[in-house]
């Protein structure tokens, strides 16, 4: 019964979508013409609601394990622990679809509490592009791939899920993800609004900034989730593996990126109108097509789930009008928007500008490389694969001036910027990187030409950051400084990780008998036991390995070799030892039939920084966001005044 | 914004960045439209289903007679457990074994590299199912056959071409499977 009762929410809040979709354009018979305008935020709100309600009822079958419902059935499992009933409820295809379209109504929602500097009209507007955006994907739900199917005859036990899925990082790394895909739909629907209206300027800029931080923050934190899930479940330390669909993740936030930046320059200079509406389409629209190609089949990987052809068209229908009508739309108007401001070129903006060409060129080469293989395979020249070769020597030269910039735009003021004391502010970060440098050709004895650049563009921009910081009040810096700061400091931070992970991993390959010890990077393991343990719906072997380094015991590490009852599936659950400089990965093998285990243990110097910087990059988004409401709050500027702009 | 009046002379380069998305996006809805239709499952079974046997030639234990080849030609459709006294799991599946053989079905054994007395030893704890039992020492055996894991069990027709292959133990709910493809490969 609740089932149904969601499925009926889930029609009515489709109806809603539709009513918020065409509230601006409605006209009151009597009245005031435009009076009906107003019906998008109240529609917007029971949207949310309804949807709500639809995918708590779904949460509801998942908890109780309703196996009649046939999605329950086919991913969910009794002896499932509960935060994997519940995350089986996104782990599957028309799940996922009802996930979207929820993290898409709460933007909605808060799009219609949030305060809107640009108008009551101008947020009709807003959500009625989302209202239409959403409609869209309700027809798909209900239509292709209905989540709330109920089975004729319900089966005593149900499939269960993935085990590589049972895992609390993959727990929520679909929401993260999603949350920023979705809230990038909020800086599509303000792009397009702003091409209906004409209304491309500083104004625009400025109140569709704080959502664009926001998606771009939840999207970092999400491919960060993903990345450290992939690190410790998939069992040979790898985090990134340029994968099709990591790439998708990846695009938008390159477009995000430079769209956040972008739009600094347009809310500060009025420059670069066309352009950031362009990258405000083109993020969402890239999300789109990620969820399109995780969804369609087209690509075969961890993440696709199983999806016929017909779902596939579905989608490329719902992508061809949106993506399609609204770059159409941009074509039309693009020509009409005056060109806006030009700049000097040694300034902030000029950086600005350069960080968004970079950005775009990488995202250029992200695409070309995701979308080569297919290509190459359809003409038929035989499968190939384009790895992690093709994408560190074309995406990490492209990254290197971007880095060496980041460190020297903040200290560019808008305008024309004095250079005289610039060489002086930034003696110190040059000097400590090539002091790093140094240190890591003679201390860690690192030859890698691309692993030293590394070391040093880490340690300049890592300090440079952190001058822009020196000699400042913190109490009386901007919010929005400490956002950028703090989001400059994580990518220092995430690439010294990479960098020095790359270039000092040490690895060992064994194999031991029990009480047999074997040495990595200074830590002596000593394999002292290998006994059957059982979880709830998995049986596992499970080393004990004691950890010492130099005769102290450090910590005792149990890798397991896990085979999962339903479905079969065997996984290794690597035991990881996390220190601030470092982790020890220890992965148990197979036995080799004489009585000796195999081993596999890394260690890792400080691969943790990667996500840790990560997340500092998320923060900071995350405080530049709060910083700018709070500042529109304070100034309460005028409508009127913005429209004249 | 300022709207600016219509200017005409616009140059092919701003033609073309005005223009240029909305193309390259038609061209992708293009490609992936045309592609929606293809097949892109990949199957994980062995490359061997349908083909013969490989040649099989390993020593048994103890005096008692080894596998060959000529024990898969015997008109009759056969299982092949691929096994070894180390692994685990394959001591889960000793029952189901024992019952397979009660109920008239003739189970060979390969012990994966493996020590004579290991499996001697591993056949008296947990009983022995085995019609025959190979010693495949270095594992070549297990590579011909495409076996990438122990346990693994194959069905092989009365012709010894290879017909079904079991990744994993064999489980109580399993059996009922495994006489269907036996069944089937007896046809």
């Amino acid at each position: 019964m609740i089932v149904e009762l969601g499925h009926a929410a889930l029609w009515l809040a489709a109806a809603f979508a539709l009513l918020q979709a065409l509230a601006p354009w409605l006209r009151a018979p009597v009245g005031d013409a435009e009076r009906w305008t107003g019906l998008a935020v109240p529609a917007a709100l029971a949207q949310a609601l309804l949807v709500s309600l639809a995918f708590g009822s779904l949460v509801w079958a998942f908890a109780t394990s309703d196996f009649s419902v046939k999605l329950v059935a086919t991913n969910s499992h009794t002896m499932k622990p509960m935060l994997y009933k519940l995350s089986g409820v996104w782990g599957n295809h028309e799940g996922s679809m009802l996930l979207w379209i929820l993290v898409m109504a709460l933007a909605g929602a808060a799009v219609a509490l949030a305060d809107s500097p640009l108008g009551d009209r101008f947020r009709a507007l807003v959500l009625s592009m989302q209202g239409l955006i959403a409609l869209g994907f309700y027809a798909f739900l209900l239509a292709a791939s209905n989540p709330f199917e109920r089975l004729g005859v319900a089966p005593t036990q149900g499939n269960g899920l993935n085990p590589l899925l049972q895992d609390p990082g993959l727990a929520f790394h679909p929401p993260m993800l999603y949350a920023g895909y979705v809230g990038l739909s909020v800086a599509f629907a303000f792009a397009v609004a702003a091409l209906l209206e004409r209304r491309v300027g500083p104004a625009w800029a400025a109140a569709v900034r704080p959502w664009v931080l926001a998606a771009w923050a939840a999207l970092g934190c999400g491919i960060t989730l993903g990345s450290w899930w992939a690190y410790y479940e998939l069992g040979w330390g790898g985090y990134w593996f340029w994968d099709p669909v990591e790439n998708a993740s990846l695009m938008p936030w390159l477009a995000a990126t430079a769209l956040l930046h972008s739009v600094a320059v347009l809310a500060k200079r009025d420059a670069l109108r066309n352009w950031t509406i362009l990258l405000a389409v083109v993020g969402f629209s890239l999300s789109m097509i990620g969820t399109f190609v995780v969804r369609s089949g087209l690509l075969t990987s961890v993440h696709a789930f199983a999806v016929d052809p017909a779902r596939g068209a579905f989608l490329l229908v719902l992508l061809a009008l949106y993506i399609g009508g609204a770059l159409l739309l941009y074509a039309l108007r693009a020509s009409t928007v005056a060109v806006g401001e030009g700049f000097a070129p040694v300034s902030r903006e000029g950086a600005l500008v350069a960080n968004n060409l970079l950005l775009a060129a990488g995202l250029g080469v992200v695409f070309v490389g995701s979308g080569y293989p297919l290509l190459v395979d359809v003409l038929g020249v035989g499968p190939i694969s384009v790895g992690p070769p093709y994408f560190n020597a074309t995406f990490g030269p492209l990254m290197i001036p971007l880095v060496l910039l980041m460190a020297v735009g903040p200290f560019l003021t808008w305008g024309a910027a004095r250079t005289d004391k610039l060489a002086r502010k930034l003696a110190v970060p040059a000097l400590l990187a090539v002091g790093l440098a140094l240190y890591a050709f003679a201390v860690w004895d690192v030859r890698a030409a691309f692993s030293l650049i590394g070391f040093a563009l880490s340690a300049w921009l890592g300090v440079a950051t952190l001058a822009i910081l020196w000699g400042r009040l913190p109490w009386r810096t901007p919010r929005a400084t400490w956002g950028m700061a703090l989001a400059h400091l994580g990518v220092a931070i995430t690439l010294f990780g990479i960098t020095a992970s790359g270039a000092l991993t040490r690895e060992l390959l064994v194999n031991l008998r029990l009480g047999e010890s074997a040495e990595v990077a200074g830590y002596t393991m000593k394999l002292v036991d290998v006994a059957p343990v059982a979880g709830a719906n998995w049986t596992a072997l499970e080393a004990t390995l004691d950890v010492s380094r130099g005769g102290q015991p450090l910590t005792v590490l149990h890798p397991q070799a896990r085979l999962y009852t339903s479905p079969m599936m065997d996984t290794t659950e690597a035991a990881i030892h996390t220190r601030i400089n470092g982790d020890l990965y220890a992965v148990l093998g197979k036995p080799d039939g004489s009585g000796r285990w195999q081993l596999h243990v890394w260690w890792k110097p400080f691969v943790v920084w990667i996500w840790a910087g990560g997340l500092i990059m998320a923060l900071g988004g995350a405080l530049s966001m709060t910083a700018r409401a709070s500042a529109r709050r304070g100034a309460a500027q005028p409508v009127g005044a913005l429209v004249a702009a | 914004m300022t709207d600016a009046p219509e200017t005409p002379a616009r140059s092919w380069l701003t033609r073309l960045a005005i223009y240029g998305p909305l193309l390259l996006f038609a061209v992708f809805v293009v490609f992936v439209g045309s592609q929606l239709g293809r097949e892109t499952r990949v199957t994980l079974t062995s490359k061997l289903i349908g083909q013969p046997m490989p040649a099989v030639n390993l020593p048994g234990l103890g005096d008692a007679p080894g596998l060959t080849s000529a024990d898969f030609k015997t008109g009759k459709p056969v299982l092949v457990n691929v096994f070894a006294s180390w692994c685990v799991p394959c001591r889960v599946e000793a029952p189901q074994l024992a019952q397979l053989t009660a109920m008239g079905v003739t189970v060979n054994g390969i012990a994966v590299r493996d020590a004579p007395d290991d499996v001697a030893a591993f056949l008296k704890t947990n009983g022995n199912p085995f019609a025959r039992v190979g010693l495949d020492k270095t594992g070549q055996t297990q590579i011909a056959l495409g076996s990438s894991g122990v346990p693994e069990t194959f069905v092989v027709d009365g012709a010894g071409i290879i017909r079904y292959q079991h990744i994993g133990e064999i489980r109580p709910e399993h059996i009922e499977l495994l006489m269907a493809k036996l069944a089937e490969a007896g046809r």
